[in-house]
């Protein structure tokens, strides 16, 4: 028996075995995050269609895999432009429109094209879980303490990949320099000949173009149904409040941890009572640091 | 150069101008006074696009540009230095220049850059700092070089001395005439009365939303009017 074994009734093995787990899934946590980070952060709005649009993305994905028989990581980069243009054309052509600049107008509209897109997706796609089935399933390799899956390490590998892209762009590039522009100073930038409502439209389609990749990362994992966009979104809320608000850095380690401790915890509680760890992680991160870890202070 | 003819303009139901002519002439420095709700920034931020006016006409170069969005403003080169300096606060210095040059002036945007930190040397030393950890001053600073990079025809500079020691006043009002010294139009927007005057060719005295008086700076300065409603005389 080892230390670990004394402490917590569970070998070392296991719980680095649950680490390595909650690491892979927590980098597709930090994407869809991302997402929703970045559309917060700019347009200052909570999207409550992001997850309704990750569903979306995944019959996206699934349908071009039954259809045409694409492989789901194949169907990435045209999934990924499909959420953006969606993604732009909503903003720019819906909740922009309707919204007149008033948040609270913006929150319902995105909720209420979440609640349309949800039960048209009920209606043509049923409410049957439906699966993709890819001939490297259950290819992988043996860590001696775990078996890691291709699909895991895709999901963690392109995800990790995305982030990288999407942080070099937001920094070094014109556009990315204007999205953080807009963020903060909306007058300031129309004055330099910025165009706010394109900008806005261009943050909310790469926000959706980040499920998009998601959806394409998770569909060989995860059955999919109308409803499978709230697993993770949910999630997602969480790893973006816990990360802080608007904060890239702040998705990458917030969906990290929200993963580990998902899986840790469902290690020592069970499948189902290991959400709670999630919960008790979130909530005493908030009360140390309330506005989040990589969160701005509170004015 | 910039022809405003009966603008009227205002925010949602409020009509704040109403019906305002104006004239900057090339290579001119036009102050415009006014107290506070006079309507001067209005007219500032209506001119670049950032509202659409009510009515009436605004024309740059001969070329309508009544109603246009405030890139296209931008494209063919009026430029505003806004009230409050509208820096961006998340970002360094560098990228804040940088995007100046976003709509205009993109080709030459490292000499410009070079050029304004020629100018402010004090933006250079602080080129990979936040623009919000600067000081008001400094801010000031960078709003301007930001507007120098767009290479501007007509800049509009609205209440650049505001909140900015007696000194700084000083030295920015040394460099707006530099800058029209260098062949700048500059449409002026102060409530800093004397010097404006000492700085203009030409002003406009703005109340209420019209204009009620113009005319030569120096003959403004001798006006009785000018003389009773703002320097108490």
């Amino acid at each position: 028996m080892d230390a670990c074994a004394n402490l917590t009734g569970h070998g070392c093995g296991i719980i680095l075995a649950s680490i390595i787990n909650g690491t892979m899934t927590g980098a597709v946590y930090a994407l869809v995050a991302l997402g929703l980070t970045l559309i917060y952060g700019v347009l200052h709005i909570i999207n409550f269609a992001h997850g309704t649009l990750l569903m979306l993305a995944m019959y996206g994905v699934f349908f071009l895999n039954q259809i045409v028989g694409v492989d789901p990581y194949m169907a990435m980069p045209v999934i990924l432009v499909a959420a953006f243009l969606f993604g732009y054309g909503l903003q720019r052509y819906v909740i922009g429109k309707t919204s007149h600049g008033r948040d609270e107008i913006t929150l319902l509209v995105t909720l209420g094209v979440s609640i349309v897109i949800e039960n048209l997706a009920l209606f043509f796609f049923t409410a049957n879980e439906r699966n993709i089935r890819v001939p490297y399933e259950l290819a992988g390799i043996d860590l001696g303490v775990t078996y890691l899956l291709v699909t895991q390490m895709a999901a963690f590998g392109a995800a990790l990949l995305i982030t990288a892209t999407l942080w070099m762009f937001m920094s070094a590039s014109d556009t990315g320099r204007a999205i953080r522009a807009v963020a903060k100073e909306r007058q300031g930038a129309r004055l330099v000949g910025i165009n706010v409502e394109h900008i806005f439209a261009l943050s909310f389609g790469i926000g959706t173009a980040c499920v998009g990749a998601a959806a394409a990362l998770l569909a060989p994992r995860f059955a999919i149904s109308p409803r499978i966009g709230y697993t993770f979104v949910l999630i997602a809320f969480t790893v973006v409040v816990l990360g802080g608000m608007g904060s890239f850095v702040g998705a990458l380690v917030g969906g990290f941890i929200i993963g580990i401790a998902e899986s840790v915890g469902g290690l020592f509680l069970g499948e189902s009572l290991g959400q709670i760890t999630i919960s008790l992680i979130f909530i005493l991160i908030l009360l140390l640091r309330p506005s989040g870890l990589f969160g701005e202070k509170l004015r | 150069m910039l022809e405003v003819r009966d603008l009227r303009a205002g925010y949602g139901a409020v009509e704040v101008l109403h019906g305002v002519d104006l004239d900057v002439g090339d290579d001119e420095i036009v102050a415009i006074l006014g107290s506070n709700g006079a309507g001067k920034s209005t007219l500032n931020n209506t001119i670049s696009g950032l509202f659409p006016p009510f009515g009436g006409a605004i024309r740059f170069d001969g070329e309508d540009i009544c109603g246009a969005p405030s890139e296209r403003i931008v494209e063919r080169g009026v430029i505003q230095v806004p009230e409050g300096r509208r820096v961006f606060p998340n970002m360094t210095v560098r990228d804040n220049l940088l995007l100046g040059g976003y709509r205009r002036g993109r080709a030459n945007r490292k000499r410009n850059l070079d050029g304004v930190v020629a100018v402010f040397p004090r933006l250079g030393e602080r080129f990979t700092q936040h623009a919000g950890t600067l000081s008001g001053g400094e801010q000031q600073m960078l709003a301007i070089g930001r507007a120098m990079m767009a290479e501007p025809r007509l800049l509009i500079l609205d209440e650049p001395s505001l909140g900015l020691s007696p000194l700084l006043v000083e030295e920015m009002f040394g460099l707006i005439r530099r800058l029209h010294e260098e062949g700048l139009s500059i449409l002026l927007v102060e409530q800093n009365v004397m010097e404006s005057l000492a700085l203009a060719n030409r002003a406009y005295v703005i109340e209420n939303g019209l204009i009620t008086l113009s005319g030569p700076a120096d003959e403004l300065l001798d006006n009785p009017d000018l003389k009773r409603s703002y320097l108490g005389l």
